[in-house]
């Protein structure tokens, strides 16, 4: 990044495009419209103010009425033919490739922390490569933050107690802004990171020389024993519970009748307030792990729930 | 004020005398500070109102001074984030909602509509205290250090993180809240019932149709706002668990709830500025209203739509994207009355006989302006684009072309037209263009930066940011202070001119309108006979000839 | 303009003083219903807000929530509701006879409404110090374990507190106007109807709250 007077951002992201397209379009239709309004009040200004000889007699019909209607409906299609392409825009991105690699990213006051799937962590970081579709699954531990790359023209807040989702494929390599974008207490303006795009086979080398504290899935997998899971979900327990392979993407019933699909949200809910959503056939008796289990640990959970292939479902 | 030759700007005013019997007689404190008379109350609102101008723009100041350099100079992180805090919750609550409505509206509505005093007088002089008892819990929030989760108080932030006098500012805006609720009662009961004889609606001037709408807003949003700030003084002061998420309370309903009033809010902010466009325009383009029914229409439709486009306050909040759809969709459509005001005022202009008195030339400032503010809405309004632009200084420069370059305006333009009605003295004009002037060169170089800094990404409420936003700032920062000497200059020539004996007639603009048919200033009765109205509001038509006045709107002059 | 009243007080009818803007009583008393209108308007959105929250929690949280609502002392809620509708008969029955000119019913009524509304207040207060007593306050130690109890309870802690902020000052202005109408004041002040319609829409909030904070989670 260059410190000279920049005027805008790079297109750094598949996404980018599609905004800077839309803002030229804005740009045009605004600047044609204040040329229009100031020209009009300048024109109007000099050539009929007072003393000029300018004809002022009594307006036409056709300019009270048919005028006043024809840029009423101007404007109005105007503003829905704006909505129409905004809203196809942001339709258009809202569901991420499936094949997109998934980050983990936890917000705190004042740090960023991501992990890959492979386990590698960083602070106020994301190295990822060129190219490739990531997918962002976010929370926070404590306030409101938001996630935001400039460049890359995406951002979506962090809460805390749920999961927020976002996604982006950078095209070009470099290293980009993160900045928090909700104020989250002191030192807000503090907590910024940097996005580092690489080629991807920097990236495969970057990843495997990363300290990796196992795959998080085999965290999961410890943790999944040492809570006991398996003394229900698995094998011929007395306490009937469901079986967990292949549960991961797959549509859940519920005993109310409502059909849930087992997403990262769902598996939280699952392990915090077994009693929201009860399968379909079995009795509300899972313990709640709410304060047994912290963020982190439920991430590992979910990646070792996710690893678990099964007949039939998807994977 | 017959005199006026073809060519010429208006000669000066032929020396008048003061009216024998004014609304400013007997001035005795007590007989202020318990007055019923809304031209009084009015006149306390201003003083008040000022008062807080000057707490908000200081803390402006501190801002952008620091904001000169990337790095931390003046204050504090924890100082940086009360400032804009304070400047936040002072200028929205304590400066712009009240000003136009609370001044203007309180001193002008009886008189444009031909009554004695508003509907409810001591609920008016209760509504001051209430604003009064606000702006002190204000005072010691500012006094005990102050509170830095911004005028938003998002949850959990607000509720269970921050520390700084939540509540007290809380109980600050709820009673300014509640001053301005009990100012829309008023508002509301006297246009519908004390309007005299001959005043129908549909020959209401345009003004007292904008008090109308935003009295509207007033009691509709605001209750809203109220019920959140007691939620969340609840849960920090009593600990109970609304809107925290370890016992299952959603920190989105926290958002929803504060912009379904906050949205409204900003057209409370600017409902009263398009009607006092209104007012100058015309005058002084000497030409009835383009479409007036066009424009109560639009009017009451942007207070309408106002409460049903909050969610795109929330875009990135991880509110669900088809809700997003419809938000954005209404926050289009809800550009359009403004549009049709915009062309409206245009075309008022269209065969008009011009001239740029001060009030005028802020009219006109304001007609840019908005224009402007209008156009960046619609990139707000899309999601993509919000997307990338929310919560950074896009949005700064979006709200403050509003408020500052519309609301502002508007608010001086109001000032310089009406001040020889309120205090009876006329202001230097040559100061007050050239004051004008200042302040639209000030203003666009203050915020125009801004929206470039916004699409580059550099983030709102950032206390020290990456140096290449430097260049940027520092051009908004020097248009601040020139926008700021822009903005002192006219108090101090408006408070000078009351010290001179250039006395103001009856009608110094030649307008027409009930409030000009009276004494300058006005009696305490407003009227010595109650006027008939006969006349559609702005009926400068016959005014061709320039060597003409207007006709009052009026059969029986009342003074 | 007089007014004819027949009381039994045998106290002489004082003629209202109208302030300027108005030139009849008529017209004074149709401008303060208005405005309580008005003012009512926003009291509805203000506990509006709260009935959002309510419903809102009530869907994410189904179980727990209703397990909280089921936790509240449906006796005493009962008897208060039944307390607080006999108050606004006899409000009703005061505006009425502030129609017919009766002073006697007038300020009887008026003060029997406020004895009604202060025995509310006094029953809630008990109840109050009951579910204190039984660790319903949603802080350390909350009573019920599952997740959404304690958003029940706390908005019942906020909803039943702003209603009883409301009725007490509605039961303060009550004992005062039924204190000036023994006297000289004539009957047809418009503080009669204005607090008439605010004390039957604190009646009305509350004739929501009690199903959502007694009857909830109770059906078979």
């Amino acid at each position: 990044m260059n410190s000279g007077l920049r005027l805008f951002p790079e297109e750094a992201s598949t996404q980018a495009p599609a905004t800077d397209t839309l803002f030229l379009i804005l740009m045009i239709v605004s600047a044609a419209i204040i040329i229009l309004v100031v020209t009009l009040v300048i024109t109007f200004s000099l050539r009929y103010r007072r003393g000029t000889k300018a004809n002022r007699g009594p307006l036409r019909d056709i300019i009270s009425r048919e005028f006043e209607i024809g840029w009423t409906a101007g404007t109005c299609f105007l503003a829905l033919f704006l909505f129409w392409w905004s809203g196809s825009a942001d339709l258009s991105t809202l569901v991420p490739p499936r094949d997109a690699m998934e980050i983990h990213v936890v917000g705190k006051q004042w740090m960023w922390k991501t992990q890959h799937a492979n386990g590698a962590r960083e602070i106020n970081a994301l190295h990822v490569p060129v190219n490739e579709p990531v997918r962002l699954v976010m929370t926070s531990e404590d306030v409101i933050h938001s996630f935001y790359v400039p460049d890359f023209r995406i951002k979506r807040d962090v809460l805390p107690g749920r999961y927020t989702e976002t996604w982006f494929n950078a095209t070009k390599t470099g290293t980009y802004h993160l900045f928090c974008t909700q104020f989250c207490g002191t030192e807000h303006s503090r907590m910024i990171g940097e996005i580092v795009v690489m080629p991807k086979d920097e990236f495969s080398k970057w990843l495997h020389e990363q300290p990796q504290s196992a795959d998080i899935s085999k965290e999961g997998a410890a943790l999944y024993a040492s809570l006991g899971c398996a003394s229900c979900h698995e094998g011929k327990s007395r306490v009937q519970a469901p079986r967990l392979a292949g549960v991961y993407g797959s549509a859940v019933h519920l005993r109310d009748g409502r059909i849930f699909t087992a997403d990262d949200a769902y598996i939280r809910d699952a392990i915090l307030e077994p009693d929201k959503h009860v399968v379909a056939g079995y009795e509300p008796l899972m313990p709640s792990f709410e304060g047994l289990v912290g963020d982190d640990e439920i991430l590992r959970l979910t990646a070792y729930i996710r690893s678990l292939k099964g007949k039939g479902r998807a994977g | 004020m017959t005199d006026i030759t073809v060519g010429q700007n208006p000669p000066k005013p032929a020396p008048v005398d003061a009216p024998a019997h004014s609304y400013l007689d007997t001035p005795s404190l007590w007989s202020w500070l318990a007055t019923t008379e809304h031209k009084r109350i009015a006149i306390l609102y201003a003083i008040t109102v000022t008062f807080f101008f000057l707490i908000g723009s200081g803390a402006m100041a501190v801002i952008r001074l620091e904001l000169m350099t990337p790095q931390a100079d003046v204050v504090s992180d924890e100082a940086y984030n009360r400032l804009f805090t304070l400047h936040g919750v002072v200028m929205v609550w304590f400066f712009l909602i009240p000003s136009i409505p609370t001044i203007f509206g309180n001193f002008l509505i009886p008189l444009m509509i031909g009554a004695k005093d508003l509907a409810f007088p001591r609920l008016n002089l209760i509504s001051w205290y209430l604003n009064l008892l606000g702006g002190l819990f204000v005072i010691y929030v500012l006094i005990s250090g102050g509170v830095d989760t911004g005028w938003t108080f998002y949850t959990p932030y607000s509720t269970m993180f921050a520390n700084g006098a939540v509540i007290a500012a809380a109980a600050g805006v709820f009673f300014a809240g509640f001053s301005s609720i009990a100012t829309g009662i008023n508002f509301i009961a006297t246009i519908h019932m004390l309007r005299t004889k001959g005043m129908t609606w549909f020959r209401l001037p345009l003004f007292v149709w904008a008090m109308y709408a935003v009295s509207l807003v007033f009691i509709l949003a605001t209750p809203v706002l109220a019920i959140t700030l007691v939620l969340i003084s609840a849960e920090r002061y009593f600990g109970l668990p609304i809107f925290d998420p370890a016992n299952g309370g959603d920190p989105l309903l926290f958002q929803h709830l504060f912009w379904f009033y906050s949205h409204p809010a900003v057209y409370i902010m600017i409902l009263p500025a398009m009607g006092v466009v209104s007012e100058v325009i015309t005058c002084f383009a000497r030409r009835k209203v383009f479409g007036y029914t066009f424009m109560v229409y639009a009017l009451v439709a942007i207070a309408a739509i106002s409460f049903f486009v909050w969610g795109h306050h929330m875009f990135v909040s991880g509110m669900s994207p088809y809700a997003g759809l419809v938000f954005s969709l209404l926050s289009f459509v809800v550009a359009v009355p403004s549009a049709i005001k915009v062309f409206n005022w245009t075309g008022t202009l269209f065969r008009g006989q011009i001239t740029f008195e001060a009030p005028m030339l802020y009219a006109l400032g304001f007609l840019g302006l908005f224009t402007v503010v209008g156009l960046t809405g619609l990139f707000l309004a899309s999601i993509p684009i919000d997307v990338h632009v929310h919560d950074t200084y896009f949005v700064i420069a979006h709200f403050h072309y509003i408020m500052v370059g519309g609301s502002l305006s508007a608010l001086y333009a109001a000032l310089h037209f009406w001040w020889p009605k309120i205090t009876g003295k006329m202001y230097p004009e040559s100061w007050a263009r050239f004051a004008a002037i200042m302040m639209f060169f000030g203003f666009n170089f203050t915020f125009f930066p801004q929206f470039i800094l916004g699409y580059l990404g550099m983030p709102r409420r950032y206390h020290v940011y990456p140096p290449e936003f430097q260049a940027l700032h520092v051009i908004s920062s020097t248009g601040a202070s020139v926008l700021a000497a822009a903005y002192l200059l006219p108090i101090l020539y408006l408070t000078w001119s009351l010290f001179t004996h250039r006395n103001a007639p009856n009608n110094p603009w030649n307008a027409t309108g009930l409030e000009w048919q009276t004494t300058s200033p006005p009696p305490p009765e407003n009227f010595t006979r109650p006027p008939v109205v006969n006349k559609e509001p702005y009926d400068y038509e016959e005014d061709r000839d320039p060597d003409r006045p207007a006709n009052p709107q009026l059969a029986g002059a009342g003074s | 303009m007089s007014s004819v009243s027949v009381d039994d007080t045998a106290l002489p009818v004082a003629e209202p003083a109208v302030p300027e803007a108005w030139d009849t009583i008529e017209e004074e008393q149709e401008a303060a219903s208005f405005g309580m209108w008005l003012f009512l308007a926003t009291e509805m959105l203000f506990f509006g807000g709260l009935f959002l929250c309510y419903t809102v929690y009530r869907f994410t949280h189904a179980d727990g929530f209703l397990a909280g609502a089921r936790a509240t002392d449906v006796k005493l809620g009962t008897i208060n509701t039944v307390i607080l509708l006999t108050s606004s008969l006899t409000m009703v029955m005061a505006v009425q006879g502030g129609r017919l000119g009766l002073r006697g019913l007038v300020w009887r009524c008026l003060a029997a409404t406020a004895v009604l509304g202060a025995a509310f207040l006094a029953v809630k207060g008990y109840e109050w110090s009951q579910d204190l007593s039984r660790h319903l306050f949603p802080k350390a130690h909350f009573a019920i374990a599952e997740c959404g109890a304690s958003m029940f309870w706390a908005l019942y802690w906020v909803m039943t507190g702003l209603h009883g902020i409301h009725l007490t000052i509605g039961v303060v202005i009550v004992t005062r106007l039924a204190w000036l109408m023994r006297g000289l004041t004539s009957l047809k002040i418009p503080d009669l109807i204005t607090i008439g319609l605010y004390w039957h829409f604190v009646d009305t909030i509350w004739i929501f709250l009690y199903p959502l904070l007694y009857l909830s989670g109770r059906a078979p």
